[in-house]
């Protein structure tokens, strides 16, 4: 095919908090310029920037790309924002490929940032606006509905317990408690204590759900012949993927995320991966809700249908298990900054695959991972799979 | 590299720095106000709601039923062939019991959304909708409801024209699949 | 990696004040079934991804990618949306053919302005929450206050850009696409009413609704599916300062450097030899003869001169916005920069109809965000 082989060079990101007192411009520079002191590099050596946020409602600015951009390093530089909603994390890594897999930029610099504790008095309100104006929204929609309705469908259709569910979030949980920068990280947590917690919208209840938090995370991305230069362990993009299914969410099954499917595939094709429960060795599925995990985990081909739990019953995806999930400790555990929860499992990834993960780190030798993302009304599925 | 930072930037704020006036804001609100055409689609979803009709649209190549009604059918990418009455009942398809509003109030008793697969539709092709006159603890994936409207003089064109849809009184299918 | 990229099919659905009678999707369905056929693809069979430029805002609705796949047959395929410019779409569609991993791909961007009933209010909201909205202004007066230093510093005039609204609502009485022509005078764009001095109200371009859809496709595909390819030989976009605090008010850099990219992948080194026809922003008159000078057609100050000398005309050395431009057409919102590249697609396939001009083999087009961004792009097409 005779594609530019595009790899990560550098990492940085803010810790995830519920308010950050930095301002959205300040988190975006924080973790840019981290990752470029990360591989020693400055913004004259970067081409162009590519920045991911959520919506602009959370942040209260219109255009809300082009005011934070100048925090991104986008200052006289090619700068584009892309979003597909909770799938922007994954995304933007993505775009950055495009960016020099186009052959157009050598060195990119990917940045996805969060302020929703702007939003007053909950973020969560400002998620009404998501639902169809004329169809859904006259019904006063929360977001948590379709997340709970679409735990229900999967767990009916199923047969999954709340049980089976709740392990994720300890799982989650507990290995965030390795992860510096992690919100919710807490090593005793216990079933009970998930299955024990407030019903917010059944089945779905507090520790259950990632709350919404700010952050932002940043990523250098370079090609090959500029990577092998920045950096001696560069961690190689071997394959990208994405869909987005119809706006009609109440048209289709929600038991199982076929749009998931269809961008895993995408990505196995290009990364040469026919097996990819056997060769994928690290898999970071987006976890804004426990369930969500397992759904995933099913939709990624790496689980069957509805048996996604016994990754976690049976150890496989403990960090000694054979395909550790989420050892960043995902969103349940980190934080959910939308876009930059997503960018934070490629920066895990990446710092894993060079082996400095410090205690998160999974043993072994892996040789691919897969970091994916999901996003809109129940519909997009961004999927990047890194490699040594 | 988190193995080798040690510190990460961001400062948390409590709730409580703010009371205590340690933080300087500044709050705005957007006055943002839209009127968004309906077009032939949703329009005369729009119209025959008013009427106490729920409908839907007919592809006949891929020979689907579909609900809310488009012009085109978005799989075969060509116009839909005839708008369709459907039926005003249908089976949950699935629902949750919400004790937050919007806004994230705490409330006592759950608001109740579901998708409704509508009779008269292609399976599992549905609208969502509240569920009410229920008990929340009898509520299962796969019960038939009814649709409960508002006084033909009352409805305006809306999908509230539509109160709730409530269970029908007959014996129930527990199966999970529509 | 496909180097070469085509546009191969166009669709528009005309522009107008207001379009009750069509939601967005059903006018966005209407543009895209027009460039379809135009191109001769299937979209569910042929289009391998789809690229859709939009902001939240101009639509009422948070993450609105969610609500555009369907009506472009985009429906569980690889679509992604840019809050950007038509062109930075295009550019996104350029890229994605140029990785070797697509071969056609769609863009598409449209307005439906006349939905929004406080837009004011609503630009507003994209000024700096807390150093410049609570002075309360209307966004109009960044354009003021930018065209105030940019007749300072190049030494142009009010009659200058009153010849720019002049020419090119003129231009636009020959497009059945715009809906804003007119056959007017220097005198009466200068008598009429103050917008945000030295900004007059019929200088700034009115907004319409409507959509556009390009199909792009790497050179194997483009020869077997047309045989009038536009090649893009050139893409660039760039970005200033957001801050109204340190920003060059009398210069678009951000245009500037979006051309330098652009023409440095096209081999162009003297623009007003190499391109034949020009579209360019124009959403406040004063912008054309400020894109003009950063495209480095012409030295600062001297844009103005060459418009009132009529240089810029159709039939002259260096025709600028025959299509009317936004003054003409309207401001599109998010779809400008399409609506100024479908221009010239039409002219380098001479298929302008009456507003054909004669010999042009390389064109430009370029867009500017709009207040308060400095963000800008840049396209070279050729046939």
């Amino acid at each position: 095919m005779g594609m530019r082989k595009v790899a990560v060079v550098g990492a940085g990101m803010t810790k995830f908090v519920r308010r950050a007192q930095e301002t959205a411009k300040e988190l975006t520079w924080e973790a840019a310029h981290m990752a470029l002191e990360s591989c020693e590099l400055t913004m004259d050596d970067i081409d162009g920037v590519c920045f991911g946020t959520a919506p602009d409602a959370f942040d209260g600015v219109h255009y809300n790309g082009e005011y934070v951009s100048d925090g991104a390093g986008a200052w006289r530089k090619p700068y584009m924002r892309s979003y597909v909603g909770g799938g922007t994390g994954v995304f933007v890594p993505i775009q950055g490929w495009y960016h020099i897999a186009s052959g157009l930029f050598d060195v990119v610099m990917v940045v996805a940032e969060e302020k929703m504790s702007s939003y007053y008095p909950h973020a969560q309100a400002a998620f009404m606006t998501i639902f169809d104006h004329t169809t859904e929204r006259p019904l006063k929609p929360n977001l948590l509905w379709i997340f709970a309705m679409e735990m229900n469908r999967y767990m009916t259709t199923y047969g999954i317990s709340k049980a089976d569910i709740a392990q994720v979030a300890v799982q989650h949980k507990r290995n965030a408690a390795n992860h510096p920068c992690a919100l919710l990280g807490d090593a005793n947590i216990t079933l009970d204590d998930v299955l024990k917690s407030e019903v917010l919208a059944w089945p779905v209840q507090r520790y259950d759900v990632s709350p919404v938090s700010d952050g932002a995370v940043a990523v250098i991305l370079a090609a090959e012949h500029v990577a092998k230069r920045i950096t001696d362990k560069p961690v190689w993009i071997e394959g990208v993927g994405w869909h987005l299914d119809t706006t009609f969410w109440t048209n289709r099954d929600l038991a199982y995320p076929r749009y998931v499917e269809y961008a895993a595939r995408m990505a196995y094709d290009m990364a040469g991966i026919t097996e990819p429960n056997k060769e994928i060795h690290i898999a970071e599925p987006y976890d804004p809700f426990d369930y969500k995990a397992l759904h995933h985990l099913e939709g990624l081909l790496l689980a069957d249908r509805g048996k996604a739990p016994e990754l976690y019953s049976n150890g496989t995806a403990s960090l000694t298990g054979n395909m550790p999930i989420c050892p960043s400790g995902g969103l349940l555990g980190v934080g959910n900054p939308i876009a930059a929860a997503g960018l934070m499992k490629i920066a895990e990834l990446f710092w894993q695959f060079r082996g400095e993960a410090g205690a998160r780190q999974v043993p072994g030798r892996p040789r691919h991972g897969l970091a994916q993302a999901w996003g809109d009304l129940m519909q997009v599925g961004t999927v990047v799979i890194m490699g040594r | 590299m988190t193995a080798k930072i040690k510190e990460f930037p961001g400062i948390s704020l409590s709730e409580q720095d703010f009371i205590d006036g340690k933080i300087l804001y500044n709050f705005d609100k957007l006055n943002g106000q839209y009127a968004w055409d309906t077009g032939i689609g949703i329009g005369s979803y729009l119209a025959s709601l008013k009427n106490g009709v729920i409908l839907g649209s007919h592809c006949k190549t891929c020979r689907k039923v579909v609900v809310p009604p488009r012009i085109i059918c978005e799989w075969c990418y060509r116009p839909m062939d005839e708008f369709v009455p459907l039926k005003d009942t249908g089976i949950v398809n699935t629902f949750s019991l919400c004790y937050v509003t919007w806004d994230m109030k705490r409330i006592k008793e759950p608001e109740i959304p579901a998708v409704i697969n509508i009779d008269g539709a292609s399976p599992l092709h549905g609208i969502m909708h509240m569920l009410g006159e229920v008990d929340p603890k009898e509520i299962k994936v796969g019960m038939r409801v009814q649709a409960v409207w508002k006084p033909a003089d009352e409805r305006q064109g809306s999908i509230n024209d539509i109160l709730y849809f409530k269970p029908i009184e007959e014996q129930s299918h527990d199966t999970p699949e529509s | 990696m496909h180097e070469r990229v085509a546009i191969v099919g166009i669709g528009c659905t005309g522009f107008r004040s207001i379009t009750p009678e069509q939601s967005y999707k059903e006018m966005v369905y209407e543009a895209a079934m027009r460039a379809y056929n135009d191109a001769g693809v299937d979209p569910r069979r042929d289009v391998e991804s789809f690229v859709t430029v939009a902001e939240d805002f101009h639509e009422g609705t948070s993450i609105f990618d969610e609500y555009t796949p369907d009506q472009l047959g985009g429906a569980l395929k690889p679509v992604q949306t840019i809050t950007g410019d038509g062109l930075h779409g295009i550019a996104t569609a350029y890229m994605l053919i140029r990785t070797g991993q697509f071969d056609i791909v769609a863009v598409e961007g449209h307005s439906k302005a006349s939905n929004i009933k406080t837009l004011p209010e609503v630009t507003a909201y994209a000024q700096d929450p807390i150093l410049n909205r609570p002075l309360k202004l209307n966004s109009h007066f960044i354009a003021g206050m930018e065209m105030n230093r940019y007749l300072f510093e190049s030494g142009s005039t009010p009659e200058h850009c009153a010849a720019v609204v002049v020419k090119n609502k003129f231009n636009a009485l020959k497009n059945p696409f715009a809906p804003y022509g007119a056959d007017i005078t220097i005198d009466d764009v200068l008598s009429g009413p103050v917008l945000s001095w030295p900004l007059g109200v019929r200088e700034a371009a009115e907004h319409a609704d409507g959509a556009i859809v390009m199909v792009l496709a790497s050179e194997d595909k483009a020869s077997s599916l047309t045989d009038k390819p536009i090649w893009i030989l050139g893409s660039g976009w760039c970005n200033d300062s957001p801050s109204l605090e340190y920003r060059d008010w009398a210069h678009a850099i951000y245009t500037a450097e979006a051309a330098q990219m652009a023409y440095r992948q096209a081999g162009i080194n003297n623009p007003l030899e190499a391109i034949d026809i020009v579209e360019v922003d124009d959403i406040y008159a004063y912008k054309e003869l400020q894109a003009l000078e950063a495209l480095g057609f012409c030295r600062e100050g001297e844009a103005g001169i060459l418009t009132v000398e009529g240089f810029t005309s159709p039939d002259s050395g260096l025709p600028v916005n025959v299509s009317g431009g936004s003054l003409g057409m309207g401001n599109l919102l998010d779809a400008n920069g399409l609506a100024r590249a479908y221009e010239i697609v039409l002219q380098l396939r001479g298929e302008a109809g009456p507003r054909q001009v004669e010999d042009v083999n390389i064109g430009l087009a370029q867009s500017w965000r709009g207040v308060p961004t400095t963000s800008g792009a840049v396209l070279i097409l050729a046939n």
